[in-house]
């Protein structure tokens, strides 16, 4: 058993042409909290479906507990993503299920367990992110918060070894996100799994995060604790760990210069 | 100069339909793919019956006072545009087996085919399409469960199994209402009503070919409908549009289907 569960070996993944990682190698090592940030559009959450072998590298290699993920078939992918847990986005909670049914249907679908033993686990899982008073609403009788803590509740259903975190913090007010951040330690520990957050969110992720790596042009631009990134005088990682409305990520979009277009239409309107 | 700009626009337009011929092609072998995947997986759709169970409740059960009320009006518009020019030969007695035919026949299977692709099929297409949009059918894939075996193949088979049981209720509920028209209303001889259709309907030439025009149709509408929810564009207007789609397709394609196995069944 090697000590990183997840291993990115100089990993290249493209669109249509246009390469959006260029030999980008991480570690996760087990039981650690490790956070992925960039900027918007940097193939934060391609990551994790590289991870997750929903897509496919178009050089290198992802490795889960030792196996390559694109080299699995579909029953090796599944086999796979049994070790996995995945909180989305937006939850993307089964919204013709409740509360209760959305925490049970993993295992439901892919255990025997008597309903008896389903009921006491799912009331567990609820209790652990405070809503096991809440099991009999349906998802659209929720609030982002609770419904990003029913979708964590079910992403650990089954005690993943590997939970993924897309944008856990988006959208949240701070009451919310203080809950999520503290959760996802608190889980993580609880139960002995490595945690892989994708965040632009600094503030609660460099709180919780053990090892954080920046990616930026396709590539890991820093990596490091986040006390080490705090002080980091890089200057993409300063711009975006103080939020400087200009650096590395130029505040305008590259345009011709602005004198002469401005003067250009004016001549044009006389015209 | 004219002639380099009409070639060239010659060439856009040629260029156009060759990217519309290959996406076609290409859609079509996607949704080939998806009914043979549907096959494949099917055996979770008969281990776990109550997932199909719960389909036809909402494919067939729920489309049942739509299809009731349009067979009932059908059936009564037949009788009286029957009655109308059957009586100018004297034959007004025959209404019932006019009626019995025209809805065995054709006008079950078919109106009970468009009827379920815009009720039943759209809120498929729907339903898959906006499932896809909010990373459901994603969410299950990371949990190692198949969408095609959860979703599509227990959707499908309610589809098929809905619509012959739906064309049969057609087409009892249009004699029903033919029978109302014509027996009390117009004044037809019930006796005659009955028995002209009872001697005149055959099972095999007429009611088994009408149910196997139905199971053609359930399997081309619930497919349409399940392929277009699955392709849709994660977008509001991705979703709207594979909905249009998959009234606009399957109601084309059940009417040509429709004269290619009537043509059969007669030649037959």
């Amino acid at each position: 058993m090697t000590s990183n569960i997840v291993e990115i070996d100089n990993l290249s993944f493209g669109y249509k042409g246009r390469l959006l990682h260029k030999g980008i190698n991480m570690v996760f090592p087990r039981g650690k909290v490790v956070a992925i940030m960039g900027g918007s559009g940097s193939g934060k959450t391609t990551l994790l479906r590289l991870i997750g072998g929903q897509i496919k590298p178009s050089h290198g290699e992802v490795r889960v507990d030792g196996d390559v993920v694109h080299k699995q078939d579909r029953e090796g992918i599944y086999t796979l993503r049994r070790k996995m847990g995945m909180l989305f986005q937006h939850g993307a909670l089964f919204t013709d299920l409740s509360v209760f049914d959305n925490v049970a249907f993993p295992m439901r679908e892919l255990t025997d367990l008597p309903e008896a033993m389903i009921r006491d686990l799912v009331l567990m899982k609820l209790n652990a992110v405070g809503l096991r008073g809440a099991h009999q609403f349906m998802p659209t009788e929720l609030s982002g918060g609770m419904a990003r803590r029913v979708a964590l509740a079910r992403a650990i259903a089954l005690d993943p070894a590997i939970i993924m975190y897309d944008e856990p913090f988006a959208g949240l007010d701070p009451i919310s996100m203080g809950v999520i951040c503290a959760l996802i330690r608190s889980l993580n520990d609880a139960l002995g799994a490595t945690s892989i957050i994708v965040s632009h969110d600094v503030k609660e992720t460099f709180l919780i995060a053990d090892y954080v790596y920046f990616v930026a042009n396709g590539e890991v631009a820093a990596e490091g604790t986040p006390e080490d990134l705090m002080q980091s005088k890089l200057p993409f990682v300063h711009q975006f760990v103080h939020g400087d409305k200009d650096g590395p990520v130029p505040f305008h979009y590259p345009a011709g210069d602005y004198r002469s277009e401005l003067l250009q239409a004016s001549s044009g309107q006389k015209g | 100069m004219m002639k380099s700009k009409l070639m060239l626009s010659m060439l856009h337009h040629l260029r156009g339909m060759g990217h519309r011929m290959i996406e076609r092609t290409w859609r079509l072998g996607a949704g080939a793919r998806l009914f043979f995947l549907a096959i494949v997986y099917s055996g979770e759709s008969f281990k776990r019956f109550h997932l199909t169970l719960r389909e036809i409740y909402f494919t067939g059960v729920m489309s049942l006072l739509i299809i009731i009320v349009s067979a009932f009006f059908v059936g009564m518009v037949l009788a009286l545009q029957g009655y109308n020019t059957l009586q100018k030969y004297g034959s007004s007695e025959a209404i019932g087996v006019l009626v019995a035919l025209a809805l065995v026949r054709e006008l079950g299977p078919v109106v009970t085919a468009l009827l379920f692709a815009g009720r039943a099929g759209t809120a498929i297409t729907a339903e898959i399409g906006l499932m896809k949009t909010t990373e459901q059918l994603s969410a299950m894939e990371m949990m190692a469960v198949n969408p095609i075996a959860r979703v599509v193949a227990p959707r499908f088979w309610a589809g098929v199994i809905s619509m012959p049981i739906l064309a049969s209720i057609f087409s009892m509920v249009g004699i029903l209402g033919g029978y109302l028209v014509a027996v009390p209303l117009i004044g037809v001889d019930d006796g005659a009503f009955w028995s002209q259709m009872q001697a005149n309907v055959d099972f095999s030439a007429d009611i088994v070919n009408g149910v196997i025009k139905s199971l053609v149709f359930g399997v081309v509408c619930t497919m349409i409908a399940l392929f277009e929810g699955f392709d849709a564009p994660p977008t509001a207007e991705g979703v709207s549009r594979a909905t249009t789609r998959t009234v606009v397709i399957s109601s084309l394609t059940v009417l040509g289907l429709d004269f290619i196995l009537t043509s059969f069944m007669l030649v037959v």
